[in-house]
């Protein structure tokens, strides 16, 4: 399979200006600029069928359609580069190994969606990466790919790099937006959608930084072609971002549909410790858990759902055998707990009260009813918070009761772990 | 977007010159002023190594914002600190696949060679240690942030070495 996204690992210094364009690089945005309309970019983006690589996967052209058309506002774009769901670590080489490819999906968004200002929201944690795009901007800035009047046409484009401070919550897009605007990352209630009034309440598209490094390949090699990669509805390919119990933990492209299997044992180099698969989470750690029954799951956003579980972010967290699941899942809804904004009650309380059971039942002080409680706290919080953060929270504990209940049976009836962990 | 350098009379300012060109400089970026806040403080703790009530205040001098919207940010975000840190911050990743690759085991390695638990500072000023959540560095678990850097696939003989290099 070519490397599409992940070109860097066939042509070194990829990040730097001059390689990029000698290999193709901002060729889309200059036939953007030349030949095609805006609305005629989206219609490429739309029928290539792009969906968001952010976790929801919705359509990236009908999202972009929905930013209002000859209306005298400003608009804007938001990189999404927050990058804090665990397990997930792609944006983070996407921005360090290729900055100008994210740049000039950027760039072509920008023209599609009439936006003449984008905001890259990096994660604070990632000074490096930002350093990286901050210089990339200005390199671009200086060779007319950026600022004013881009290649010689009347689109021009400030883009600005803004640095979260440690909010899991910011890659939400709406809290995002607030931190954006100088306010505390608390998500808003929908409608209105950030289409309509999002960024300072004017029409804005929020794409994840792996969604907008797609873009310039669309343009240049044809929504047919992007088309023919992965599954019939879900296009591309992906990058998915191995991490735990495998011997090789790393990034790796591969179209849409690729089978766990394939992704586990031919590219991330097996289990490690030549230890058996216990349970693998394939969308970072928002998503319910799999057993290595779903290994022949093909992961695209339908096939991952039909398991009963999503596709999300990509980033795949592997445990073996010797992994306590009461464990992990008190590790995940530590995480959460942490997390939480505050502003729900459902979340804010039932994260608390999740990490105590679950603390209780680690330790060895667990009493005959409380996997039923941890359930009733769970369902109690999916769904009834205003973002997805609550129901992320519920999905770890919920998930791994209903593959795992003999363990947390176990720490009950025993007062400690059947893997030996605790 | 412009903002202003007024000077209250008699009051000894916290931030420099250089850090109130810098905040200036940033605001050009922006299409409102509150959105500087947050770049804003960065630069603030840049200078003083953390976020004094005075410094928010100036800040919102600056911005001419009130200084309650201020502090708000800066106590809504961990990466700003409220009180004085330690010349070093540790922060040790404990998320699941930091954990499944031996995190708890690299925190308590750093706990002892430090004498300190999570969240506090080394008498001396010079260490501060962090239980940090997924850095987005997995690939290269277990990781902790270091002065802003990360470090990879860390053993107990690895950490010995970085603090040495620090000093310890």
């Amino acid at each position: 399979m070519e490397n599409i996204l992940f070109k860097h690992l066939d042509i070194a210094d990829l990040e730097k200006l001059d390689v990029y364009v000698a290999n193709g690089g901002y060729a889309a945005l200059g036939k953007a600029l030349k030949e095609l309309a805006p609305a005629e970019v989206t219609g490429l983006v739309t029928r290539s069928g792009l969906r968001g690589r952010g976790g929801a996967g919705f359509s990236t052209g009908k999202k972009w359609s929905f930013i209002p058309k000859d209306v005298d506002t400003p608009k804007y774009l938001t990189c999404n580069a927050d990058e804090s769901e665990p397990g997930t670590f792609k944006d983070r080489e996407l921005m360090v190994r290729n900055p100008h490819q994210l740049l000039e999906g950027i760039a072509l968004c920008c023209y599609a969606i009439g936006a003449a200002k984008s905001f890259i929201y990096i994660r604070g944690e990632y000074a490096h990466q930002a350093r990286v795009m901050e210089k990339a901007i200005e390199e671009a800035k200086e060779a007319g790919y950026l600022g004013r009047n881009i290649m010689g046409s009347d689109f021009s484009l400030k883009v600005v790099v803004h640095r979260g401070a440690g909010a899991y919550i910011c890659g939400e897009e709406t809290a995002l937006l607030d931190s954006l605007e100088g306010k505390k990352g608390w998500p808003r209630f929908r409608p209105p959608f950030p289409a309509i009034a999002g960024l300072y309440a004017k029409p804005t598209v929020i794409n994840n930084v792996e969604t907008l490094c797609n873009v310039p390949h669309i343009i240049s090699r044809g929504p047919e072609w992007f088309a023919s990669i992965g599954t019939e509805k879900s296009t591309g390919t992906k990058v998915f971002s191995v991490s735990g119990h495998v011997n090789k933990p790393g990034n790796y492209e591969l179209p849409m549909g690729v089978t766990a299997r394939e992704l586990l044992f031919e590219h991330a180099g097996g289990i490690w410790g030549g230890r058996r698969l216990k349970a693998f989470i394939p969308g970072g750690a928002s998503v319910p858990m799999l057993t290595e029954s779903d290994l022949d799951v093909r992961l695209d956003f339908e096939s991952v759902m039909a398991a009963g579980s999503m596709l999300g972010s990509g980033g795949v967290i592997v445990m073996n055998e010797d992994a306590c699941i009461v464990w992990a899942t008190l590790n995940l809804s530590k995480f959460y707990n942490h997390e939480s904004c505050g502003k729900c009650a459902p979340c804010r309380e039932g994260t608390y009260f999740i990490v105590q059971i679950l603390k209780a039942l680690e330790d060895g002080h667990g009493l005959p009813g409380d996997v039923e409680k941890l359930r009733d706290v769970a369902t109690n919080i999916d769904g009834r918070s205003f973002c997805a953060l609550g129901d992320a929270a519920a999905q770890p504990v919920k998930s791994s009761i209903d593959r795992f209940h003999e363990e947390y049976e176990y720490h009950i009836a025993h007062r400690g772990c059947m893997v030996g962990r605790s | 977007m412009g903002v202003t350098q007024a000077q209250q009379p008699g009051k000894a300012r916290l931030l420099s010159e250089a850090t109130r060109e810098n905040i200036s400089r940033i605001a050009l970026n922006y299409d409102s002023a509150q959105s500087v806040v947050m770049p804003a403080l960065y630069a603030a703790q840049e200078q003083l190594g953390y976020l004094p009530d005075q410094a928010i205040v100036e800040v919102a001098e600056i911005l001419q914002l009130p200084p309650s919207e201020v502090g708000a940010v800066a106590s809504f975000y961990t990466m700003y600190f409220r009180r004085p840190v330690g010349q070093h911050i540790i922060s040790v990743c404990e998320t699941l696949s930091c954990a499944l690759r031996g995190a708890e085991g690299i925190m308590e390695h750093v706990r002892r060679k430090l004498n300190i638990k999570a969240g506090e500072t080394t008498a001396d000023g010079k260490f501060s240690l962090n239980s940090v959540e997924c850095l987005g560095a997995c690939d290269m678990a277990p990781v902790a942030m270091i002065d802003g850097e990360y470090y990879g696939n860390l053993t107990e003989e690895k950490v010995d070495e970085i603090l040495m290099g620090l000093g310890l």
